[in-house]
């Protein structure tokens, strides 16, 4: 007769170097019931930005991820710009593109040299990340530092881009290129590679819309969700390109998506310099927002973000919301892992190219009896953490903690 | 396309023979771009003291304060290493061009207070 057994996986886990605990329940080596733990990693991010002026909320938001900054901050400054009523110049609009398809680049490299790490090929790790620096050093150039650029600011873009960085950029975009068809071939001749990845982390199309998967996830299971063609902003419009699709709808799926769209985005990168009219780099921007609420969404590397802005009329906002990608694609987690080997487990994980900093919004409290909502104070967490570790053996009422001034 | 193991082989043996993609830092320096965003820099003689960049400022790092008379005004910068977070928005706030990014990167210390400094 089976014993099931339940293992935790995490906070500090064997997948990523970020927290977030797996619950996993286990029959032999097969996995029965995933329950995913995420919360470690609350900021404060958008409470935060309430107390601060549009153009210092800029800054919090490009640090909501470091992987996917330029995305957030378009989101964000794309949505100041519909509630001002300005156009941003189109110049600025193909810079805030081309920095976009580059961060694109360095994130599904970034990805591939993950999943290879994941699965203990270690060797394509270190071939894919040596080929992002290059896309890392570009990125330096342009906007002056290699994760958060720093070139959005709203009503358009902070620097320019001079003729020599164009030719810098083509320069790099023909290694990447040639490399990146060599990881294709990989991807498709390697016999361990497709043994390995194919077949598990299994997504239907229905299930990847029943719970509401974006991005490469969802492009793996065949539904062509790309913000970028569905509802066009920046300089999408000119531009001609695919959605890239597969219909796998395994992990395999999802690394052939992140491959082939790496060819896109190369594709993208090149049209955008080589039709890129002149014009100015910013618009005129009030520094009062007039009243309003608005909805932005950009394709980030790992899928659709969204950003919800309500403006009070002042130079701060009244409520700022971010809904990165990577919160969407936890929900399919669970639905992901059940069925499959333990082993499997960290390769599933990392097939979402999680980002778990940028998941953590809002903790509510839930009364355990009465099911409520519950709002604690400092003290009374406090002194919820002395009687939890009480019960535990271990006495912390006698560790003096300075009085927590809450900063806003 | 026939698949079989060990594809990658032919390609790391070539690696062999090249040579390595990182550097001996701090032995070989990176190459840092022009317009890198590093420590700031402060020309005190076009200030006007708008505090516009203290306004701006995400984290509350810079200080323009005033060390002369409320007639003859001599402004001095403080900024907070620390908190700085090398966004270089001051710089673009600034009216007069009195700020300005260098490409000094390398500003690690051994104390905290060390992180307060004068520009």
């Amino acid at each position: 007769m089976s014993k099931e057994i339940t293992i935790p996986i995490g906070p500090q886990h064997p997948s990523l170097k970020e927290p977030g605990c797996f619950t996993i329940t286990l029959d032999g080596e097969k996995v029965v019931k995933a329950v995913v733990g995420v919360g470690y990693n609350h900021r404060g991010l958008e409470k935060a930005c309430e107390a601060r002026t549009y153009i210092q909320d800029l800054y919090i938001i490009e640090r909501v991820c470091g992987i996917c900054s330029h995305t957030h901050s378009t989101a964000f400054c794309q949505a100041v710009e519909e509630l001002a009523g300005v156009v941003i110049p189109r110049r600025a609009a193909y810079i805030r593109v081309i920095m976009a398809e580059l961060e694109r680049l360095h994130s599904h490299l970034l990805w591939l040299g993950i999943a290879g790490h994941e699965i203990g090929f270690d060797t394509l790790l270190m071939y894919s990340w040596r080929d992002r620096e290059k896309v890392l050093d570009l990125l330096a150039m342009l906007g002056g530092n290699r994760v958060n650029y720093g070139i959005n600011t709203p009503g358009g873009v902070r620097r320019d881009l001079e003729p020599q960085m164009a030719e810098d950029i083509k320069t790099v975009l023909d290694y990447i290129e040639e490399q990146n068809k060599y990881y294709i071939h990989l991807a498709l001749s390697e016999a361990t590679l497709a043994a390995r990845l194919g077949g598990i982390g299994y997504l239907s199309r229905d299930d990847a819309i029943k719970y509401g998967s974006v991005g490469p996830v969802s492009r793996a299971s065949g539904i062509p969700d790309d913000v970028r063609v569905i509802d066009q902003y920046a300089a999408y419009d000119d531009i001609p390109f695919d959605a890239i699709t597969d219909d796998h709808c395994d992990v395999f799926g999802r690394a052939v998506v992140r491959v082939l769209e790496i060819m896109e985005s190369i594709k993208i990168i090149r049209y955008a310099l080589d039709n890129m009219p002149d014009s100015e780099l910013v618009a005129k921007m009030p520094r009062r927002i007039p009243e309003g609420e608005v909805i932005s969404r950009t394709e980030a590397p790992r899928g659709e973000d969204i950003h919800y802005i309500r403006a009070n009329g002042t130079d701060k906002p009244d409520r700022v919301h971010v809904r990165a990608p990577s919160e969407a694609n936890w929900h399919a987690m669970a639905h992901m892992l059940e069925g499959d080997y333990l082993a499997d487990v960290p390769i599933i994980i990392a097939a979402i190219d999680p980002c778990y900093s940028c998941t953590d919004r809002a903790i509510v409290l839930q009364d355990s009896d009465s099911g409520k909502e519950k709002i604690w104070d400092w003290q009374g967490l406090r002194q919820y953490s002395i009687d939890f570790y009480k019960k535990r053996g271990f006495d912390a009422s006698q560790i003096k903690v300075a009085e927590k001034k809450i900063i806003i | 396309m026939k698949r079989k193991p060990g594809v990658i082989t032919g390609y790391a043996m070539k690696h062999l023979f090249k040579k390595p993609a990182t550097i001996k830092y701090p032995y070989d320096k990176l190459k840092i771009e022009p317009n890198y965003r590093g420590k700031l820099k402060y020309d005190a003689d076009d200030c006007i003291g708008c505090n516009l960049c203290v306004r701006d400022c995400p984290t509350g790092a810079i200080k323009i304060i005033n060390v002369g008379t409320k007639e003859d005004k001599k402004f001095e910068c403080h900024l907070d290493l620390g908190h700085c977070i090398f966004c270089a928005q001051c710089v673009d706030s600034c009216r007069k061009g009195c700020l300005a990014f260098t490409q000094d990167i390398e500003l690690a210390v051994m104390d905290r207070k060390n992180f307060k400094v004068k520009l």
